[in-house]
């Protein structure tokens, strides 16, 4: 038995069915969990001085879109003093991307929080500071969602000036 | 009609994220709005910020009362722009992220690849890894200790800095033709051996180093000025700066013993004997102590590992990851059609996912790969040191001066590329 398999045996007789179900790859564990558990989840993890994941190593999400639910957020966690990693998942609907904040139990969830809503428009609800970070402020759309185009802009001449305008709302402000 | 629903949702949502002077009350005090403090604007092109940093600092006179960072000048979509290519093409776009680490963010990302779809790296190979990682961990500390000593007013050690980083250049133009961006390293190796005159490039570098670190020493360490800068400015303590994820030489100068090389090593960095330095302060100055003692830490491992190079392959036999050799080309079909496939296709990686982390000269760098079963990343996402480092500037600068802020920048040694992505 290792600290991450005492971990899980640990979350999934404490939550249940909040525990959907347990990814194994490359030696990586992933914990699915109900979107309503995960605050609770969290603090579980970190506050039971059994398992002790207090440090968020990184949170991200990527999307699975045109499956549903196509969010999936991961949460980096690590154990500090014998270093084990556990990783938890939440899927987010498309139709609902709304997650509790976690920054009241991770401070750095914060940036990484904001992130998120810049680049995928997941919003997180009592979150302190939720602005955009990376794109400026007025930007419309979220970036890193599939179904928003890598794109490029095309060279304006004087011949085509006007043609190439109109395909680009977002240019002439 | 769709789009025209999608046009307006996406107009309204606009309208609701302009933001205003106003809608940014609330990350500072109430006495802005008095004139009881002054608002300063800070960057994002400024000398001193590393970069476009940009601060919002309110000022009560001199004094420090809150420092936001206002970041994304720099940002270029690297994440999006390598979902759109093959996992080899990608590669080049992981050398500008962190500049300074170009070759750092390469051995991240082949590392990661190569969890992904399962790939042995030959011993060689491993070790000119953990060599060319450890000189360009050299390199990045020289451009911080320059910068970071000019801006708190010791001009010298600035150009001293940049002729020793001069010498790790020309190692690295040796290797791979490039100064900067070598993206040397591949999935499954190294793009090619090392060349004649290497190892006897590198044992120069070894022998050279240590007597300009003590020249560096001699100027800053018992400088009365460099103390009164540094010493009890931006403090952050242990269990704090754990709390705000900060790796790297910025949480070891707080005392946490805590180096990904000794934790979860990778490239085989626990054949290498080599100390993690510590300070317990925790404030500018101990950062600065902790990075002169990695100078020398590195040293040590490069050392060795140059000692007990191995011979043999640099790079996987593994012909769905890497090249044929060119002599092969000539008389194989096979090795022709493997070389035609890779540069043309690319190699499949299965649906799944996998984290990977290094120690950067800044912390923590990790790299969050997700396969879709294609030739292409499903998702990448760089989890950068400096991003994660900088969240806690505004509580290391609060009630300092504002000239401070700029040595406490230093001292957690950001790199916007690493920032921004």
């Amino acid at each position: 038995m290792t600290h991450t398999s005492d971990s899980v045996a640990a979350l999934q007789t404490r939550f249940g069915e909040a525990i959907v179900r347990v990814e194994e790859f490359r030696g990586e564990t992933t914990v699915v969990v109900a979107r309503d558990a995960l605050v609770d989840v969290l603090r579980f993890l970190k506050e039971t001085p059994a398992l002790g994941f207090s440090f968020l190593a990184n949170l991200t999400a990527f999307d699975d879109w045109p499956d549903e639910p196509r969010f999936n957020v991961v949460y980096q966690l690590r154990e500090l003093t014998h270093p084990t990693n556990l990783r938890l998942k939440v899927l987010v609907p498309g139709d609902d991307p709304l997650l509790p904040t976690v920054t009241g139990l991770h401070l750095n969830a914060n940036w990484h929080e904001r992130e998120l809503w810049d680049m995928f428009g997941i919003k997180f609800t009592d979150h302190p500071d939720l602005r955009r970070i990376l794109m400026p402020e007025d930007w419309q759309g979220h970036p890193l969602r599939k179904d928003y185009p890598l794109g490029y802009e095309e060279v304006q001449f004087t011949f085509n000036f006007d043609e190439i305008n109109k395909k680009k709302p977002y240019a002439t402000e | 009609m769709a789009t025209t629903t999608a046009a307006a949702q996406a107009a309204h949502e606009h309208e609701l994220l302009e933001t205003t002077v106003d809608e940014l009350k609330h990350l500072f005090t109430p006495r802005v709005a008095t004139g009881e403090t002054v608002l300063l604007n800070m960057g994002p092109q400024h000398p001193s910020t590393h970069g476009v940093l940009r601060l919002m600092v309110e000022l009560d006179g001199e004094i420090v009362v809150t420092a936001i960072p206002d970041i994304g000048y720099l940002h270029t979509g690297i994440e999006k722009n390598m979902e759109a290519k093959t996992f080899l093409k990608a590669l080049v776009m992981t050398d500008r992220l962190d500049y300074l680490n170009a070759v750092g963010n390469n051995l991240v990302y082949c590392l990661a690849i190569e969890k992904l779809v399962e790939v042995d790296v030959p011993p060689r190979a491993q070790a000119l890894r953990v060599i060319l990682s450890e000189l360009q961990r050299i390199a990045s500390h020289l451009v911080w200790l320059g910068t970071h000593a000019a801006d708190i007013a010791s001009q010298s050690v600035l150009f001293y800095c940049f002729r020793e980083r001069e010498k790790i250049m020309a190692i690295h133009e040796l290797i791979s033709g490039a100064r900067m961006m070598t993206s040397y390293f591949r999935p499954g190796g190294v793009w090619r051996d090392v060349p004649a005159g290497f190892e006897e490039a590198v044992r120069d570098f070894l022998a050279y180093l240590p007597a300009k670190l003590d020249d560096y020493e001699t100027l800053l360490s018992n400088n009365p000025i460099w103390l009164d800068r540094t010493q009890g400015v931006g403090v952050i303590d242990g269990p704090t700066a754990l709390a705000w994820g900060l790796t790297g030489p910025s949480l070891r100068g707080s005392g946490v013993n805590f180096d990904l090389r000794k934790s979860q090593p990778y490239s085989g960095y626990e054949q290498y004997d080599f100390n993690v330095p510590l300070a317990y302060n925790g404030d500018v100055y101990d950062r600065y102590a902790v990075r002169m003692q990695e100078f020398r830490e590195s040293l040590k491992i490069v050392d060795q590992a140059l000692r007990k190079l191995p011979k043999g392959p640099v790079i996987t036999s593994n012909r769905k990851v890497a090249p044929p050799p060119r002599s092969e080309l000539g008389h194989s079909m096979e090795a022709v059609i493997h070389h035609f496939k890779l540069w043309t296709e690319g190699f499949n990686a299965p649906k799944g996912e996998v984290y990977v982390a290094v120690e950067s000269p800044r912390g923590e760098l990790g790299v969050f790969l997700a396969g879709n079963g294609g030739p292409r990343p499903h998702r990448v996402h760089w989890r950068t040191p400096s991003f994660v480092n900088l969240q806690p500037l505004n509580l290391m600068s609060a009630n300092h001066y504002v000239a401070d802020v700029v040595g406490i920048i230093g001292s957690i040694d950001i790199v916007l590329g690493d920032v921004d992505r």
